[in-house]
């Protein structure tokens, strides 16, 4: 028997059903349980994810195939998803006790069940996101991420600052998803289609009306730009991060970006043919880098500087979008992936004895020398030290921009990368060179140590041999 | 052989962070290092022009990219060097108070980032290795040094984080310069290719411009130089002695093993800017250094100064002139690091660097006073000692090469120029000398010791690699003079097409041909002659 693209997502579908379905009636199991199950349940789709053959749309297909597409690109984008997804499960495990203490009054396991059956939902919209090649699909599928995010981003509701990235995140995300239904209807306007490949086709036509068009693009591009969080529509992200609880930030800040990005490249496909497209995200991506790197220099609180270095890498991964370089664009969020992933893990533990800010990493050295050591390789792969993940990311996105002769984005590039040395070292330097207030130990559970172990060796692997990724992304 | 030098400080430092002892495990690896070393000498073909124990392992086809190591006569002569003082680093250190087997690790990791810069056949690795050194100094110097550490920490890292960024730049552009057949990251096809005059002139001089300020931050070029003489004030002493001796050295290995046979037409275009630059190093820094008034600040000044000759070695890029410039690059990496390392014992034996506290030590401790002065005279160049062999290579050179530049023969300018720096480095360093280890004696030091029986082991080690290539540095041009010969003779044939310049100036070029009369005598250049 063999496996076809859609059946994935049916299968993460029905496994959040279930889940949903025996949190509602076996009120009496450990909810963390749940958890272990999605988990294996979501490896068990990865796994038979590489089953699959990836096989582009064919360029005049009706029905389904024509809203979805299993090629190579989106088919590295769903495993990109389960494994986030993955990740995250074993982050909220981590995080449980927090859950638990802010529903005061609550039995011992309030609220967890929602809380590890709603990602399993997000993800399935992440991976029917990279599938989507129309924009009647695109916005459905954004949607189904959006809504479980509003859900999972206020989750710790009595916690004042949750409850206000709670109503920001809600307030900017609908009005962003207004600006891309208002994009898509001037698209639609003009040319008539909302198939992508078709809207491409119409453009070549002379006598479609371009510049309505090319309003619809900028009005798409912004509720984009929300979604991957490119200035100037980033206001909501440090607000968001800082008070959403830790997994879910992760998660937006990987998973809910990487789609954004996939979805950017599929939109701006039709429209690279005008060459104000291309200038329009060149200076986008100008000040997505210029923002994102000053803002997160004088920041002291680590969720918000990771926040505002998620900001940081939406402007090196624009200049992939810039010189359209997919592949490229690809490895970068891989990297980034399993770096931000590896600080947020390593973050969640240390914050529930200590606290968010950096100052509180204080000494960690001496406290946990592997979650130092963790928090080390996660911020020299942010910062893009060789022999990391996060350099040959940056190492592939310098090489398109100057293969297309982007000087401006490489040296501004250049520049910020400066400036990103001195934050995340920023948090090595608590780490190695500051003493402790505290000296107890910080114990870490055999599941977080295994998965924080294999994201450092994932990290250091893929920085030293990164063959396996470029031949995933191989068209 | 060659991965085995580049992996055993590296796989020490590994086994030291999971717990091993440290200061043996640092010591059994950097004296298996240095003894590899010696053995990849003894039998070093020098009859052999490519490089030697090859060893290869493919990481992207796509790319080109493949881990590839081996050695010729110029990076074994780099690798040497950086054995030596790893081990005399490590045997300097003493009882570290506190985090100590990080301290040794920091120590292997940046002294095994060197050897596999060194020892690497591909562009990309070449530059990775380097860069494996950024976090362990970040850390050395922030945890354990004195002084403004903080600021020096975060001036170095912040530095040469930018510098060797603008270096991946001119990296990539380098690759990218070449046809999309020619494209490889293998140093080996990129000279073969260039050798076909595949990079076109402009290219070149982009690339080179890149390359020179990239490298340029990581050697302390002036005006780049302001992280490094804070930085080797504040370091620990084996940090100061690893950084300065040998991790500084990478720029001016990448500089003659990719600038001068890749980049002929770079070299050419951008040498009155470089000769400009370096006599900046020679003459500004040099008067700044005789200012200092601290052994510290002034040895990490006098580094930053030295390089300028080395640069005049690679600007006139002859093969007298560059083959002085290894040998005076071996010659200063073993001489600071004897300064400094003595310079961090007085340090911990009177808790001052001051010159004015300092004086008349010579009493006390004579054997520190005896090596000390040794390094001075070779810092000085005099003659005995290998840093003399190096300078006088790079003059004579340099003087040599007969570039005009509107009528002015640039190099001999600043040739006569340069020489001045050796009158400077003579002030300062005699002063410092004097200062510190002559005079009268303050009563405070009555009870300072000598140095340890111990750690006079690697002060004789170092001494007597400046003094036995100081008396036979024929050993060491005889092992690079080849590769230049090979690098240069290629680029003057195709060089001699472009006669103008695009500033309007005539420059005649009168490359260093091996029957000239001050090349140096040995066996390769007879082999040449034979030609």
């Amino acid at each position: 028997m063999t496996i076809t693209a859609p059946e994935l997502e049916i299968a993460v579908l029905v496994l959040g059903m279930a889940m949903l379905l025996a949190e509602a009636f076996a009120t009496k199991i450990d909810k963390r349980v749940l958890a272990f199950v999605a988990i294996a349940g979501l490896a068990l789709v990865l796994v038979a994810s590489f089953f699959v053959a990836p096989r582009a749309s064919p360029s005049q297909a009706t029905g389904f195939w024509s809203f979805y597409t299993a090629d190579r690109l989106s088919m590295f984008f769903k495993q990109f998803s389960l494994l986030t997804t993955i990740f995250v499960l074993i982050l909220m495990i981590d995080y449980a006790p927090v859950v638990r203490s802010s529903f005061p009054g609550g039995t011992l396991q309030a609220g967890l069940g929602e809380f590890f059956a709603l990602p399993i939902f997000t993800c399935v919209g992440l991976m029917y996101l990279v599938s989507a090649i129309d924009f009647v699909f695109i916005f459905v599928s954004l949607e189904l991420v959006a809504i479980s995010f509003y859900v999972l981003v206020s989750f710790t509701r009595r916690n004042p600052m949750t409850l206000e990235a709670g109503t920001k995140y809600l307030v900017l995300s609908a009005l962003s998803t207004g600006f891309l239904v208002y994009g898509i209807a001037w698209i639609f306007g003009a040319t008539g289609q909302t198939n992508l490949q078709q809207i491409a086709d119409a453009l070549a036509n002379p006598t479609t009306d371009r510049n309505a068009a090319l309003l619809g693009m900028v009005l798409v591009l912004v509720a984009l730009g929300f979604k991957i969080a490119a200035v100037p529509f980033q206001i909501w992200v440090p607000d968001v991060y800082q008070g959403a609880p830790t997994p879910v930030t992760a998660y937006l800040s990987v998973g809910s970006k990487a789609a954004g990005f996939v979805v950017l490249l599929r939109v701006l496909q039709p429209f690279l043919a005008l060459p104000q497209t291309q200038r329009l995200i060149v200076v986008i991506a100008l000040l997505t880098l210029i923002y994102g790197n000053l803002a997160a220099l004088p920041q002291a609180n680590l969720k918000r500087l990771l926040a505002y270095s998620s900001i940081a890498h939406a402007g090196y991964l624009l200049i992939g979008v810039a010189c359209f370089d997919a592949s490229a664009i690809s490895f970068y969020l891989a990297a980034y992936l399993l770096m931000t992933l590896l600080s947020f893990a390593v973050l969640i533990i240390v914050a529930q004895q200590t606290g968010e800010q950096i100052a509180d990493f204080d000494g960690l050295a001496k406290r946990s020398p592997f979650l130092a050591f963790a928090m080390l390789i996660g911020m020299i792969s942010l910062a893009g030290v060789p022999f990391t993940a996060g350099f040959l990311g940056k190492f592939f996105i310098f090489y398109a921009a100057i293969a297309q002769h982007q000087t401006v984005l490489v040296v501004v590039g250049v520049i910020t990368v400066g400036c990103g040395f001195y934050y995340y070292l920023k948090v090595v330097r608590a780490m190695y060179w500051q003493s402790a207030n505290k000296t107890d130990k910080i114990p870490v559970t055999a599941l977080s140590r295994l998965a924080i172990s294999a994201l450092i060796i994932a990290t250091i692997w893929l920085g030293v041999y990164p063959q396996p990724i470029l031949d995933a992304l191989k068209r | 052989m060659v991965l085995f030098i580049i992996f055993c400080p590296i796989i020490a430092a590994i086994l030291i962070m999971a717990g091993a002892p440290a200061r043996k495990t640092a010591l059994v690896a950097s004296v298996l290092a240095f003894a590899a070393a010696l053995f990849l000498l003894a039998f070093f073909d020098q009859s052999q022009r490519d490089f030697q124990h090859v060893t290869s392992f493919t990481i992207s086809p796509d790319w080109h990219l493949s881990f590839t190591t081996g050695i010729d006569g110029l990076s074994l002569v780099m690798i040497l060097l950086a054995t030596i003082v790893t081990l005399a680093a490590v045997w300097f250190t003493g009882t570290i108070e506190k985090y100590e087997n990080a301290f040794y690790a920091c120590l292997l990791f940046i002294s095994g980032g060197a050897i596999g810069a060194f020892a690497s056949i591909d562009l990309f690795f070449f530059y990775a290795f380097h860069e494996l050194a950024l976090i362990p100094t970040f850390l050395l110097i922030g945890i354990w040094g004195s002084g403004n550490r903080v600021a020096a920490a975060w001036k170095i890292t912040i530095y040469l984080a930018i510098g060797s960024f603008i270096l991946l730049l001119g990296l990539i552009l380098l690759y990218q310069s070449f046809p999309l057949a020619a494209r490889s990251f293998d140093i080996r096809a990129l000279t073969a290719a260039a050798g076909l005059g595949q990079i076109s002139a402009d290219a070149q001089r982009h690339v080179y411009l890149l390359l020179l300020i990239g490298f340029g931050i990581l050697i302390s070029l002036f005006p780049f130089h302001t992280w490094a003489p804070e930085a080797y004030a504040s370091a620990p002493a084996p940090a100061a002695m690893l950084h300065s001796g040998v991790l500084k050295k990478f720029g001016l290995y990448g500089l003659l093993r990719l600038a001068i046979p890749l980049l002929p037409e770079g070299t050419h275009h951008w040498a009155n800017l470089l000769v400009v630059l370096l006599l900046g190093n020679i003459i500004y820094i040099g008067l700044v250094t005789i200012a200092q008034k601290r052994l510290d600040w002034m040895l990490g000044y006098s580094s930053v100064m030295h390089m300028g000759y080395i640069f005049l070695g690679i600007a006139s890029a002859t093969v007298l002139s560059t083959t002085g410039a290894v040998v005076l690059i071996f010659a200063h990496g073993l001489s600071i690091a004897l300064l400094f390392a003595l310079a961090g014992e007085l340090r911990k034996k009177t808790g001052t660097l001051v010159f004015d506290e300092l004086g008349g030590l010579g009493k006390v401790m004579p054997f520190a006073s005896l090596a000390f002065g040794f390094g001075v005279f070779a810092a000085i160049g005099l003659p005995g000692l290998a840093n003399f062999a190096g300078e006088i290579m790079i003059f004579f050179g340099a003087f040599k090469n007969g570039w005009e530049m509107a009528h002015f023969h640039i190099f001999q300018i600043a040739t006569v120029l340069a020489l001045w720096g050796v009158v400077i480095s003579t002030v300062y360093m005699l002063r410092a000398y004097r200062k510190t280890f002559m005079g009268t004696m303050n009563e405070r030091w009555k009870e300072v010791g000598d140095l340890r029986p111990a750690l006079r082991v690697p002060v004789v080690l170092v001494v007597g690699g400046l003094l036995c290539y100081g008396f036979f540095p024929q050993s060491l041009v005889q092992m690079v003079t080849s590769t230049f010969q090979t690098y240069l003779s290629a680029n003057s044939s195709h060089l001699a097409d472009e006669q103008s310049c695009s500033h309007g100036a005539v420059r005649r070029l009168r490359f260093m041909g091996p029957a000239d009369g001050n090349a140096p005598q040995g066996r390769s250049y007879k082999v040449a002659n034979k030609r």
